[in-house]
């Protein structure tokens, strides 16, 4: 799925290290996310989206 | 959440080694060392069970203290291990009893496979999503 985390995360002055820790997961883990090889779950998506204060569908883009 | 994964690596880490070691002296000490003392072969295999299964329960501690894709990588891996497994070990143990292999297929052999498959399967899950 495509996504803006990259984007968001750089907006927020975070590096990736610090958002895994934010969020709860692994630095390897928010990689493969902004790489788009990785889907998160339901509840990293809404942390996400409480930490860029948007809602998720701003920043996972999903198409069919 | 590192230092916590790294007690966790080094209680599974502990627990695998002294079961290997208590697996050792179960298979060699009845032989080489209390010369098949009845009770003290009962009390090394038993010891060795206990290990065993505590160290299943280390593993399964770190298992839950990895993140979803850790997970996903993991579980991906286990599940084509343990399909091979079937299909491999059911597939020995026919060359077996066709005796179309010149020996008796051995618990060894399929827990070695399990072994390098696991491994093997990891590697290409984590250069996929990592």
């Amino acid at each position: 799925m495509k996504n803006k985390v990259r984007e968001l995360r750089k907006l927020k002055g975070l590096t990736q290290e610090q958002l895994a820790e934010v969020i709860g997961v692994s630095r390897q883990t928010i990689n493969a996310i902004e790489k788009e090889k990785f889907d998160p779950s339901l509840p990293t998506a809404f942390k996400m989206s409480q930490l860029f204060e948007q809602p998720i569908e701003n920043f996972f883009l999903f198409e069919k | 959440m590192k230092e916590e994964r790294k007690k966790h690596l080094k209680n599974l880490g502990l627990w695998t080694w002294s079961w290997v070691a208590t697996l050792a002296i179960a298979t060699f000490g009845p032989k080489f060392i209390w010369e098949n003392h009845l009770l003290l072969t009962t009390l090394a295999i038993l010891t060795n069970l206990v290990n065993g299964v505590l160290m299943i329960l280390a593993n399964k501690t770190l298992f839950n203290h990895y993140d979803e894709l850790e997970r996903k990588i993991h579980l991906e891996s286990l599940a084509l291990t343990l399909g091979l497994t079937v299909v491999v070990g059911l597939t020995y143990s026919l060359l077996d009893q066709t005796d179309l292999i010149p020996h008796d297929a051995e618990i060894g052999i399929l827990v070695g496979f399990i072994g390098l498959t696991y491994m093997t399967t990891l590697l290409i899950n984590r250069k996929r999503y990592l």
